[in-house]
C-alpha cells in the first residue's frame, strides 16, 4: 500500500460521502417530476442532514450502547468498501486483497448493525422492522453469493478488483450469458438491500409496510444524520459496483491524475444514469406484497445459479 | 435555530373532522407541492423539527399529543392548523374536548382557517423555511 493508493482511497471516499446523498436527492427528484410535482431541490438530503447534525440527541430509555454505535458502524462499513472497492480506478488500497465476498460482509455487518439497534429500541415497530429486514437480508444474501460465484468462474478468483478488471480488459466476457444472468441476480439484490420498489417504499409513513423506514424511527439529530448519510453511501456503492461490473468504462486502470479524472466522471455519469433508471422504474411499479418478496428474491438466486451452470458448461 | 431549506413534520390529529388532512394531503400533492419548499411529512416525532397539530384536543388524545411533544428532539416548533385548533371552534364547549391545542402544548404558529386553504398553509411554512 503506497501514498498514491491511499490517496485514491481517499478521492473515492470523498466521492461517496458528498455524492451519495445527491445521488439520493436526484432520485427523488425525477420522481417528483415524473408524479407531476416540481419536487425538492437535489441537494435536499444534503440540507437535512446539515439541519440534523444540530438537532438534539433522544435515546431511548431502555436502550444500549448498540444503539448508540449503530449508525456509526453503518457509515464505517460503508466507508471502509467506498476506499477499497473499484469504483473510480482499479488501484485502489489493497487492490490484491479486495475480495468480493469480504466486501458483500462488511456491508451486511452495517445493516446488522442497523436491525439489532431497532431491536435494542424495544419498541414494536423496531422488532417488526428488524425481523423482517433480517428475513429480506437472509433470502437475498444466498443469491448475491452465487452471483459472485458465477462472475468470478472464468477467472478463478473471487477478487474484485481482478473481476472488473477482467471486464475492462475483454469486454467480450462482458456479454457471456454468465455474466449477464449474474448481473440480472445483482439487480434485484441490489433493489432489496438498498431498500427500493418493489421490496420497500422509502418514502412511505405507513408503520405497517414499512421494512428499513422502521428500523430507524428512534434515531434523531445527529444519529439521524448518521444513518441517512450511510444508507444513501451504501446506494451509491452498490450502484457504482453495478455499474462497473456492467461496462467497466472509462474506470482508471492507474492512479495517474488524468486517469482519475477519467474515471471520477465516468462512474459520476454511469451512476446518475443508473439512478435516474432505477427512479423510472420505482414510479411505475407498486410495492410487492411481503408474502411475495420471497418469490422474487428466490427468482434472483435462481437467475444466479443459471448463471453459474451455465458459465460451467460454456467452458 | 436556523430551519432555512428543512423542515420535517409530524402530523397529530387531535380530535379533527377531517376537513384540514384533506388539505394537508393537497399541501403535498402535485399542485401546491410543499416539499420544493424542503418541507416533509415524516412517520416519527423523533424526525420532526415542528408538529403540525388538527382539531380541538379532545379528552383522549391530549396526553399522546404531549408525550409526542416530549418524544421529539429540541429545537421543536407546534403549528395549529385550523380554526379548531386554535379555539376549538364549532367543538367548542363539546363534552369530549379538553381545549385548544394551545392549552395542552406550547403553539409557535397558528394558522386559521376552517379549513385553511392549501396556499394559506404553505406560505406558513415558509416562514419557518425561508424559501
Amino acid at each position: 500500500m503506497n501514498l498514491a493508493s491511499l490517496l485514491v482511497g481517499a478521492v473515492q471516499l470523498a466521492l461517496v460521502v458528498l455524492g451519495g446523498p445527491l445521488l439520493l436527492g436526484l432520485m427523488r427528484v425525477v420522481r417528483s417530476r415524473l408524479e407531476g410535482r416540481v419536487g425538492p431541490p437535489v441537494s435536499q438530503p444534503w440540507r437535512d442532514i446539515a439541519k440534523l447534525a444540530r438537532k438534539q440527541r433522544t435515546r431511548p430509555s431502555e436502550s444500549s450502547w448498540i444503539f448508540a454505535v449503530a449508525p456509526l458502524v453503518l457509515v464505517a462499513t460503508a466507508a471502509t468498501v467506498a476506499v477499497l472497492a473499484p469504483l473510480v480506478t482499479l488501484a485502489p488500497p489493497l487492490a490484491s486483497s479486495t475480495d468480493f465476498i469480504a466486501v458483500i460482509f462488511v456491508l451486511l455487518v452495517g445493516s446488522v448493525a442497523l436491525a439489532l439497534a431497532a431491536l435494542d429500541t424495544a419498541t414494536a415497530f423496531g422488532g417488526m422492522g428488524a425481523s423482517r429486514a433480517l428475513t429480506i437480508g437472509a433470502l437475498v444474501e444466498p443469491a448475491l453469493l452465487v452471483a459472485v460465484l458465477a462472475l468470478s468462474m472464468p477467472l478463478h478468483s473471487t477478487n474484485l478488483i481482478a473481476i472488473v478488471a477482467n471486464g475492462s480488459r475483454h469486454a467480450s466476457t462482458l456479454l457471456g450469458p454468465s455474466h449477464l444472468l449474474a448481473l440480472c441476480s445483482f439487480i434485484v439484490v441490489i433493489l432489496a438491500e438498498s431498500g427500493r420498489l418493489p421490496v420497500d417504499n422509502p418514502s412511505t409513513h405507513l408503520e405497517l409496510t414499512m421494512i428499513y423506514e422502521a428500523l430507524i424511527l428512534e434515531y434523531s439529530g445527529p444519529d439521524l444524520a448518521a444513518v441517512t448519510l450511510g444508507e444513501s453511501m451504501r446506494l451509491a456503492i452498490w450502484l457504482g459496483l453495478f455499474v462497473n461490473l456492467v461496462a467497466p468504462v472509462g474506470i482508471a486502470a492507474t492512479a495517474h491524475p488524468l486517469a482519475l479524472v477519467v474515471g471520477l466522471v465516468a462512474l459520476t455519469l454511469k451512476v446518475v444514469v443508473v439512478g435516474i433508471v432505477v427512479a423510472i422504474f420505482e414510479v411505475t411499479t407498486a410495492k410487492l406484497r411481503l408474502f411475495r418478496l420471497p418469490e422474487l428474491l428466490a427468482g434472483g438466486f435462481i437467475l444466479a445459479v443459471l448463471g453459474v451452470v451455465t458459465g460451467a458448461v460454456m467452458r | 435555530m436556523n430551519l432555512r431549506h428543512s423542515l420535517q413534520l409530524r402530523h397529530v390529529d387531535a380530535g379533527s373532522c377531517n376537513g384540514c388532512e384533506i388539505e394537508i394531503g393537497s399541501v403535498f400533492g402535485p399542485v401546491y407541492d410543499a416539499e420544493r419548499i424542503g418541507a416533509r411529512l415524516v412517520a416519527s416525532p423523533r424526525h420532526a423539527d415542528a408538529l403540525l397539530v388538527t382539531g380541538p384536543v379532545t379528552h383522549n388524545m391530549a396526553s399522546p399529543l404531549e408525550r409526542t411533544y416530549l418524544a421529539m428532539p429540541e429545537p421543536r416548533l407546534v403549528i395549529a392548523l385550523g380554526d379548531c385548533a386554535r379555539d376549538c371552534g364549532v367543538f367548542s364547549g363539546g363534552y369530549a374536548v379538553a381545549g385548544a391545542v394551545a392549552d395542552v402544548v406550547p403553539v409557535d404558529l397558528e394558522i386559521p382557517g376552517c379549513p385553511p386553504h392549501p396556499d394559506e398553509i404553505v406560505s406558513a411554512l415558509r416562514r419557518f423555511t425561508n424559501r
